[in-house]
């Protein structure tokens, strides 16, 4: 199966990954807004497409299904790459 | 000021088996907070060793319920902590959980309707908060429930739901049975598909706002279907199981 298909049986929803995101940012993030830096698509992170077995986690945009967040946990804590997300409106805490 | 989500420590305070498959645990909460229908509790077992094993299952009990919650957990047979809650725990003991979390798949009385919930399997657990807290709020929101279950046995919440649905100004409820029906099964007998939800969606008020959970392929099948049937994409939000452990 080609990877970020959208008819992957393993795919997700950001909602199911709630708990990491609230680790990495402080706050409940799958409410917010994003916006996709590959197609510019805006739209709360809820919308993303989250895969979650591998060794990190990977949320796609929903519309282009290009990668708008990843991260993974190590020994000492995580580590976040968000090159894919032109912006996040990133609540007061 | 939202409160920081802590870690704390609920104790088990009930378990009641809905189907063969799964189990409601109703765990007592020193620090519990109301939630939003629809958002869920993480799940934390800790070994010996260190390692840890996290999981988010669904709240199925209503906000207005203080002071504890229902998580409906279904048992995978290699998963880790479902396997943990399935056959080790009893009443009394301690599970560690963090929550209420998730801001997207919510239902609130104030967010309106007419509701149209689907839900596949385990995937009835939020939606059942979504009723019940709709009960308790305000019956009169029109709402419409269709449920996917294997068998006439593994449907998930059946006499409530039968309850629920024979009240005044309670939900259509529209069950489906993909495996096997019972005879005089006067339900739909296979997967959600398109001219299911053609019908479902002429017996139900116009514009529905609709929450669908359940394994990927059945919430990725609604929403397709959904969207060619006119319904706004803006108007569905999805929580996808995916084979959970």
């Amino acid at each position: 199966m080609m990877v970020g298909s959208m008819d992957d049986p393993l795919m997700l929803d950001a909602n199911a990954v709630a708990g990491d995101l609230y680790d990495l940012f402080g706050v409940e993030l799958t409410a917010v807004l994003h916006q996709c830096a590959s197609c510019g698509n805006r739209a709360a992170v809820g919308t993303l497409r989250a895969w979650t077995r591998g060794p990190g986690t990977v949320l796609r945009c929903s519309v282009c299904s290009d990668v708008v967040l990843r991260w993974s946990r190590t020994s000492s804590g995580m580590v976040l790459d968000l090159r894919g997300a032109a912006l996040i409106e990133v609540p007061r805490a | 000021m939202v409160e920081p989500l802590v870690w704390q420590i609920g104790t088990l305070r009930a378990r009641h088996e809905e189907t063969p498959r799964v189990t409601t645990f109703t765990l007592s909460l020193p620090a519990w907070r109301p939630h939003r229908a629809g958002q869920h509790y993480d799940v934390r077992l800790t070994a010996e060793d260190g390692y840890q094993a996290q999981r988010s299952y669904s709240i199925a009990s209503p906000p207005s319920r203080s002071g504890e919650i229902d998580l409906g957990i279904e048992r995978i047979d290699d998963g880790e902590v479902s396997a943990y809650f399935h056959q080790v725990l009893v009443e009394g003991d301690l599970v560690e959980v963090r929550g209420p979390i998730g801001g997207y798949f919510v239902w609130e009385p104030a967010d309106g309707g007419p509701l149209l919930l689907i839900g596949g399997g385990s995937g009835v657990v939020p939606l059942m908060a979504m009723l019940r807290e709709r009960a308790t709020a305000n019956g009169g929101i029109p709402t419409t429930l269709l449920n996917s279950s294997r068998t006439i046995d593994e449907v998930i919440y059946r006499q409530e739901l039968d309850v629920l649905a024979s009240s005044a100004d309670g939900p259509h409820v529209v069950q489906t049975l993909t495996r096997e029906q019972p005879s005089g099964w006067t339900g739909y007998g296979r997967r959600i598909d398109e001219p299911m939800l053609a019908e479902v969606l002429a017996g139900s008020h116009a514009d529905p706002l609709v929450y669908i959970c359940g394994p990927t392929l059945l919430v990725e099948a609604a929403a397709t279907a959904l969207t060619n049937l006119g319904v706004a994409p803006a108007r569905i939000r999805t929580e996808r199981f995916g084979p959970t452990t």
